[in-house]
């Protein structure tokens, strides 16, 4: 799994920080997601689709083939 | 598309069921997710009940939010234009880039991590106003002492109101809300508030603090109009929304004993179970309407530029097709997805702080009200069924004094 991260299109709501606050973080200035891993370990699959699932704005999408 | 669905004739709004969305809806999203409907005023636009086409709309870049490009929905005008139209700084009604602009320049003071650090204040805050009810003793009315003070409180605090301001500034903001006050005085109300965040604005330019004014200010790229409008609208989108949610969810967990009985045995469901109020409940349920800026296709339907689409939050938010038994309250649920907050570029800029205090709140109420009970009989409760955001008028609830 690979995490796309488009930081233009973000809109700093933070449902990612809020759903894996492990992998991601908000930028102290404008709120703009910051990614720790793009290609997350396992244990973590399932809350990133949530996360993915959950971002308002189109910045977050997943290449589900990329290992 | 074999069958096009005759047109709506405005926005359904009667409840049968008051924790459901209004009748006929259910239907309507299992037919025809996108359905033709004729506004009030003679427009012809559409009407989104499906939860992925409100997904769709939302966040397309072919739709905006210009008060003058709307039509409303029933024939009641809509809150929102009884303001000016394009006041300076009031960025929920711009579209990109000068929303972008805007937002931007807040967003860093709304992250999950600096909501974190705003926990304790909100702690506090839920704390006092509860010492306050028990204080009183019952029966009380939860929307005067608890779920309307408790938000407007937060809201001084993000914004950096001084503490000797807040009481004016309080009872100005309940003037303005509160539908009986004669229009006058409201819009007397609703001038002391703009001229009130300009003058704390102005205090901050000596001395910029952490609040959001203070720092708004220090960032020198809003003119003092703008100031204002900004300060405005947190108001405006956080003050009622918030009280809302406090009141009717009480409400719905009053109804829904055994889901209140889960979350006081155990606490830690309660993110997810304000997710799930946020979900059942809807109290968006009036729009959000967006104009379109270009012919667009939705479900197959075409769309042509001007014409309006209302999204129905409460016939998304209870769409089988995403949420299993929509209908039930159901707090064990993982509760993603629903579209209370909005989606696409202006979902709630403040669902960060209304996430603490929606937690904190309900469990001040399960846990320090022992015994917690309507004082009345529920049919009793009146309902907010014809306003802009739904919820109820007044809670009488009575507890065990111990
Ligand atoms: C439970 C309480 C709340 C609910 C249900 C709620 C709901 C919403 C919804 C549905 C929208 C999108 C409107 C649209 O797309 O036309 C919105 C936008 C907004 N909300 Fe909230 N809200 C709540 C609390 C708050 C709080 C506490 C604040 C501020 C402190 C706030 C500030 C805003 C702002 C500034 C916008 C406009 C964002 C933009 O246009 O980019 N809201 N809210
Ligand atoms: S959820 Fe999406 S829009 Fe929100 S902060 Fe994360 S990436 Fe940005």
């Amino acid at each position: 799994m690979r995490i796309r991260v488009d930081r233009q299109m973000c809109v700093s709501a933070g449902m990612c920080a809020l759903t894996v606050p492990e992998l991601f973080d908000q930028d102290d200035v404008d709120g703009r997601v910051l990614v720790s891993d793009v290609t997350p370990a396992e244990e973590y699959h399932d809350r990133v689709e949530r996360a993915v699932d959950s971002c308002p704005s189109g910045a977050l999408r997943l290449d589900r083939a990329t290992v | 598309m074999a069958d096009t669905p005759r047109p709506l004739r405005g926005l359904p709004m009667r409840r049968d069921d008051r924790f459901a969305p209004a009748t006929g809806l259910a239907e309507l999203r299992d037919r025809h997710p996108i359905s033709p409907m004729i506004y009030p005023d003679g427009h012809r636009g559409w009407l989104v009940t499906g939860h992925d086409l409100a997904r769709e709309v939302l966040s397309s870049p072919h739709f905006s939010n210009r008060p003058e490009l709307l039509h409303s929905p029933l024939d009641a005008p809509l809150p929102t234009q009884e303001r000016p139209q394009t006041q300076p700084g009031f960025f929920l009604n711009m579209d990109p880039p000068d929303h972008t602009r805007l937002r931007r320049m807040l967003t860093g003071q709304f992250t999950v991590k600096r909501m974190r650090a705003l926990e304790p204040r909100v702690e506090a805050i839920v704390a006092e106003r509860i010492d306050a009810v028990l204080a009183a003793g019952p029966p009380a009315d939860l929307v005067a002492e608890f779920a309307l003070p408790v938000p407007s409180l937060v809201i001084c605090e993000l914004l950096g109101v001084d503490y000797d301001d807040r009481d004016g500034f309080q009872t100005d903001s309940h003037t303005l809300m509160d539908l009986r006050v004669p229009v006058e005085e409201r819009i007397a109300a609703r001038e002391r508030i703009g001229a009130f965040m300009l003058r704390t604005a102005h205090r901050k330019r000596g001395r910029p603090d952490d609040g959001l004014l203070g720092s708004l200010v220090h960032s020198g790229e809003l003119d003092d109009a703008e100031l204002a409008g900004v300060g405005f609208l947190m108001l405006l989108a956080g003050h009622e929304t918030t009280a809302n949610m406090l009141a009717l969810g009480t409400f719905a967990l009053l109804e829904h004993p055994d889901q209140a009985e889960l979350l006081r045995a155990r606490p830690a469901l309660m993110p997810q179970a304000v997710e799930e109020l946020m979900r059942f409940l809807s109290i968006v349920h009036m729009g959000p309407t967006r104009c379109a800026t270009a012919d667009v296709r939705i479900d197959g339907r075409l769309v042509t530029a001007g014409s309006n689409v209302t999204v129905s939050v409460p016939a998304a938010n209870h769409d089988p097709r995403r949420f299993d038994g929509p209908d039930r309250l159901d707090v064990t649920r993982p509760g993603t997805g629903h579209v209370g907050f909005g989606h696409g570029v202006h979902q709630c800029l403040g669902q960060q702080p209304a996430r603490p205090e929606m937690r904190i709140g309900f469990d001040a109420l399960l846990r320090r009200l022992p015994g917690l009970a309507l004082a009345v009989d529920a049919k009793a409760v009146p309902m907010r069924s014809d306003m802009g955001l739904y919820g109820v008028h007044e809670l009488p609830v009575t507890w065990r004094q111990e």
